[in-house]
C-alpha cells in the first residue's frame, strides 16, 4: 500500500490558505535553501540511530536496523532535531490514506480544506493523487503549498484534484535562485503561468532577506508579472526571520518593518490588487 | 466597620454604586426567607450560594423585557407614543432601560438591537450617528457590563452598523451577542469576528439550539438564555468543587451527596421565588407586567453550577494533566455522567412559578464570581490546562445540551487571525455543529477582555487598582476574577 512520509499534521491552521484548514507537512524536499526555517524536514532518516542515544524521553529506540519514535513518550524537546547531522528527524510517520483520513474525519466539520506542504510535498505525487481522491469525496477543499520545482504541467490529475496552489518564487533570478536553493527558477516560473492560466494560483511569496538577495528586483519584476498573469493572485511578502534557520549558512537580518512597507507599496503600484506583509 | 458605613467611605466607589450598596446594606437587615439548617448549612459552608441577590427579593434577578411590544405600541406609564423616527426610537428605547430593574439594578438585557432599530433606519448617515450616540450613551449610563444587547441572526443595516461602531468605540457596555444560523450570512459572521477581534463582543449563540430549547429567546447578563417577555427570578449556584469534599467516594457523591445538594438548593430557590412572587408585589404593581412587556408564564429560574473540573478532579483523585477534567477519559466521563444526573434530578423538582420552563427550573454554567480561589467556571476546563482547540471544542460541546439557560466557552486569539477571520468562522461553525450553544472570542490585543462571561476594560482595572474611581460597577469583579482566576492566562490559540 502507498503511504506518505508525514513529518506532521497540524489540525487548525489560520496560516495555510483561506479560512481554517488542516495542514499536513510532508518529509523531504529537492532544494537546499540556505534560510530553510525546517531544515530537519529535508531528507528522509537513515536510520543511523545518533538520535536514540540523545533522546533524554527515551522515546526513540533502533529496532531492526530501524529508528522506531513512541509518540506517547515523546516530550517535543527537539533534541534529536539538533543532534541529526543529516537534515531529518526520526519522528516522520508513514501513514496511509486510510490513517490520514481517520484524522481528518474527527476535524471535518471545523476546516474549510487541507493543505499539503512540507518539505516539497510534489515529490509525493502517486501517493497524493490517492490522497485527494478520497478528500475530495468529503467535499473539502485542497490546497497544495509548493516549492513548484517539478513540473507540474506534466501532472494532469494531480492538477485536477487541487483547488489551489501556493508557490514560492524565492527569487525571480535564475543565478540567485541558483545560488539560494541549488538549482534555477525556469520550472518554477512555467509552473506559475501554467497555474496562473488555469485559474489555480492562490498565493505567490517571497522572503525578503537583505544582503542575500537583491530584494528590490525580485519584488519588482514579480509583482509585474503577477499584474500581468492576474493581478488577484495574492502576493506574499515574508520578513525572514533567523528562528529554526542553520546559522553557519547565512549571515544576515530580519528586514525592518519599513523596508516591508517600501516593498509593499512597490508591489502596489505595480498593479497587484493583494500585497499580504508577515 | 459599620457596613454603611464603610460603604459611604470608600473611595473608590461613585455616587450611583454607594446608593445601590446602601440598598443591599438596607435589604440584608431583614430576615424574611424561611431558610432551614441544612441549607443554611451549606451557604455557609459556600456550597450553596445566591451570589449577593440579597434577603428580600424586591424584583427579579433577570428581566427580558418585550421590547418589540414596546416599540409598537409605546408605554402608557412612561407617556410614551410608539416612536416615528430613528430619534425617537433610541430616546424611547433609552427610557425604558431606566426602568428596567435586575439585581444589578441596571437592565441585563436591551433588546434585539438591530431588529428593533432597523424599521427607523431611512437615512444611514443619520442612523450611525443615533446609533453611535445611542451606544455611547448606554455605556456611560447602564455602568454594568451585564447589560447585554442582540443581534441578529439576520443581515440588516443597523445590525452592520452597530457592529461598525463598537469596533470604532471600544466599550465595554453593551456586552453583544451574534444570534447565529445557517441564515445568517458568512459575511456578517465575518464582520462580527472583525469586531470581536477588535473589542471582545459580539460572542455568537448557536441560534438553532437556543429557539428549540427555548422558542423566542433573548441572550441576556452573560449568557443567560431566556424567553423574552419573561425572565428569570434567582440564580442561586451550587459549588460542586466544595461538595465534592463531602464525598467519601465517587459512588457516595453520585447517589447520596449530590441528589442531597439538589434537594437543599431547590427548597432554597424554592423559597427565594415565593418570596418574590406572593409577598413582594413586584408581579402584582410593575407597569412592566401590567403593559404586557414581561407576563410572569414566561419566567423560570436558573439553578447554577460551578467548579464541575475542581469536583471530579476531587473525586477521582487526578493529579497529573493526562488524567485531570478535559484530558483524562475518566474524568471527561465522571463529569458527564455528574451534569447528566443534575439534569435529571433538577427536571424532577416542581418549580413554583416557572411556566417559561414547564414548571422546572433551568440548568446554568455560572461563570464564578471575583472571589472564587481557583475553582473553574460552569463545566470549563480549568485555564492552564486547556487542551488544544480541537479537542477542547469535542470536550466541551458534550455539556452544552444540558444548559438552556446558559453555557459558554472562551477562545482567545492572536493577531495572526485577523487577517483571516474565515478561520474563527469555520471553528465556530464545526463547534456549532457538534451541539456547542455559545462561543466567545477576543484577541491579545483587545483592552476590552472577557473576564467570565461578561466585559471589562483592562485600563479600567489598572485605574481601580490604583485607588480610582471608574463608572463600570463590574470593573471590580473583574479585577478580583484576574488575580485569582487567572482570566488573563487563557491558552492562547495559534496554528496547532
Amino acid at each position: 500500500m502507498n503511504r506518505g512520509a508525514v513529518n506532521r499534521i497540524i489540525p487548525f491552521s489560520s496560516v495555510d490558505g483561506p479560512g481554517n484548514r488542516t495542514a499536513i507537512f510532508l518529509q523531504g524536499c529537492n532544494l537546499n535553501c540556505l534560510y530553510c526555517h525546517n531544515p530537519e524536514t529535508i531528507n528522509q532518516c537513515s536510520d543511523c540511530g545518533r538520535c536514540v542515544e540523545t533522546c533524554p524521553a527515551e522515546a526513540l529506540k533502533h529496532q531492526a536496523g530501524k529508528v522506531q519514535w513512541n509518540e506517547e513518550s515523546c516530550t517535543h524537546c527537539h533534541e534529536c532535531l539538533k543532534t541529526c547531522n543529516l537534515n531529518s528527524t526520526p519522528r516522520v510517520k508513514f501513514m496511509t490514506v486510510e490513517e490520514i483520513l481517520e484524522e481528518l474525519k474527527k476535524l471535518q466539520a471545523f476546516i474549510s480544506g487541507i493543505t499539503v506542504s512540507g518539505g516539497e510535498c510534489t515529490l509525493q505525487i502517486p501517493f497524493l493523487v490517492e490522497l485527494f481522491r478520497e478528500i475530495k469525496k468529503l467535499g473539502l477543499s485542497i490546497y497544495v503549498d509548493t516549492n513548484a520545482s517539478v513540473p507540474l504541467w506534466k501532472e494532469k490529475e494531480f492538477l485536477s484534484l487541487v483547488d489551489q496552489f501556493m508557490v514560492d518564487l524565492k527569487s525571480i533570478d535564475s543565478e540567485e535562485h541558483k545560488m539560494l536553493t541549488g538549482v534555477d527558477c525556469d520550472v518554477v516560473l512555467e509552473n506559475i503561468k501554467h497555474l496562473a492560466i488555469r485559474d489555480q494560483l492562490y498565493e505567490i511569496r517571497t522572503v525578503i532577506v537583505p544582503e542575500v538577495l537583491d530584494n528590490q528586483r525580485n519584488v519588482e519584476q514579480t509583482s509585474k508579472l503577477i499584474a500581468t498573469l492576474n493581478p488577484d493572485i495574492r502576493y506574499k511578502l515574508i520578513k525572514y526571520r533567523s528562528l529554526g534557520v542553520r546559522g553557519d549558512l547565512i549571515n544576515t537580518s530580519s528586514p525592518t518593518d519599513e523596508e516591508m512597507k517600501r516593498l509593499g507599496e512597490v508591489a502596489y503600484s505595480n498593479g497587484c490588487h493583494q500585497v499580504i506583509l508577515i | 466597620m459599620n457596613e454603611a458605613l464603610s460603604t459611604i467611605k470608600d473611595k473608590t466607589l461613585t455616587y450611583q454604586q454607594k446608593l445601590i450598596g446602601l440598598a443591599r446594606v438596607a435589604e440584608n437587615t431583614i430576615n424574611v426567607l424561611k431558610i432551614d439548617d441544612e441549607v443554611q448549612v451549606y451557604r455557609e459552608e459556600g456550597i450553596i450560594c445566591d451570589l449577593f441577590e440579597g434577603n428580600a427579593p424586591y424584583r427579579p434577578r433577570y428581566i427580558v423585557p418585550n421590547y418589540e411590544k414596546f416599540m409598537e405600541e409605546g408605554s402608557q406609564f412612561l407617556k410614551l407614543q410608539p416612536p416615528t423616527n430613528i430619534w425617537e426610537a433610541v430616546n424611547s428605547l433609552l427610557i425604558l432601560y431606566k426602568h428596567v430593574p435586575s439585581i444589578t439594578s441596571f437592565p441585563v438585557y436591551i433588546g434585539n438591537i438591530d431588529t428593533l432599530l432597523e424599521p427607523f433606519i431611512k437615512d444611514e448617515n443619520e442612523a450611525r450617528q443615533a446609533i453611535k450616540l445611542f451606544l455611547t450613551h448606554i455605556d456611560r449610563t447602564l455602568t454594568d457590563s451585564f447589560c447585554h444587547g442582540n443581534i441578529g441572526p439576520h443581515d440588516t443595516k443597523a445590525g452592520r452598523i452597530i457592529l461598525e461602531v463598537e469596533k470604532e468605540l471600544e466599550n465595554a457596555i453593551p456586552n453583544i451577542t451574534l444570534k447565529y444560523s445557517d441564515e445568517t450570512s458568512d459575511d456578517l459572521a465575518i464582520k462580527a469576528i472583525e469586531t470581536a477581534l477588535v473589542t471582545a463582543k459580539p460572542s455568537f449563540a448557536n441560534h438553532q439550539i437556543f429557539t428549540n430549547d427555548l422558542g423566542n429567546y433573548g441572550i441576556v447578563s452573560c449568557y443567560n438564555g431566556l424567553k423574552i417577555g419573561g425572565g428569570s427570578h434567582t440564580l442561586v449556584r451550587l459549588n460542586l468543587s466544595a461538595l465534592a469534599q463531602k464525598a467519601q467516594d465517587e459512588k457516595h457523591f453520585m447517589e447520596t451527596i449530590l441528589p442531597d445538594a439538589i434537594k437543599r438548593m431547590t427548597r432554597y430557590m424554592d423559597q427565594r421565588v415565593k418570596f418574590l412572587v406572593e409577598e413582594s408585589e413586584f408581579f402584582q404593581t410593575s407597569f412592566l407586567v401590567k403593559e404586557g412587556l414581561i407576563d410572569i408564564d414566561n419566567f423560570t429560574a436558573m439553578f447554577g453550577m460551578f467548579g464541575l473540573a475542581e469536583g471530579v478532579n476531587h473525586l477521582l483523585q487526578a493529579k497529573d494533566l493526562k488524567d485531570r477534567f478535559g484530558h483524562g477519559e475518566k474524568a471527561n466521563q465522571l463529569g458527564y455522567r455528574i451534569i447528566e444526573k443534575m439534569y435529571e434530578l433538577v427536571s424532577q423538582h416542581p418549580a413554583p412559578y416557572c411556566n417559561g420552563a414547564d414548571g422546572k427550573y433551568l440548568l446554568h454554567a455560572q461563570v464564578g464570581t471575583d472571589f472564587d480561589h481557583g475553582i473553574s467556571p460552569g463545566c470549563r476546563i480549568p485555564i492552564g490546562d486547556e487542551p488544544s482547540i480541537p479537542q477542547h471544542l469535542m470536550q466541551s460541546a458534550k455539556f452544552h445540551e444540558f444548559f438552556p439557560s446558559g453555557i459558554g466557552d472562551i477562545f482567545k486569539f492572536d493577531e495572526t487571525a485577523k487577517g483571516n477571520p474565515k478561520y474563527i468562522l469555520d471553528i465556530i461553525k464545526g463547534a456549532f455543529n457538534i451541539g456547542m450553544r455559545y462561543f466567545s472570542l477576543y484577541c491579545t490585543d483587545c483592552d476590552v477582555v472577557r473576564i467570565t462571561g461578561y466585559l471589562v476594560k483592562r485600563s479600567d482595572m489598572e485605574k481601580l487598582e490604583a485607588g480610582g474611581q471608574v463608572l463600570n460597577d463590574a470593573v471590580v469583579l473583574g479585577l478580583g476574577a484576574v488575580k485569582n482566576q487567572k482570566v488573563l492566562d487563557r491558552k492562547l490559540r495559534k496554528d496547532e
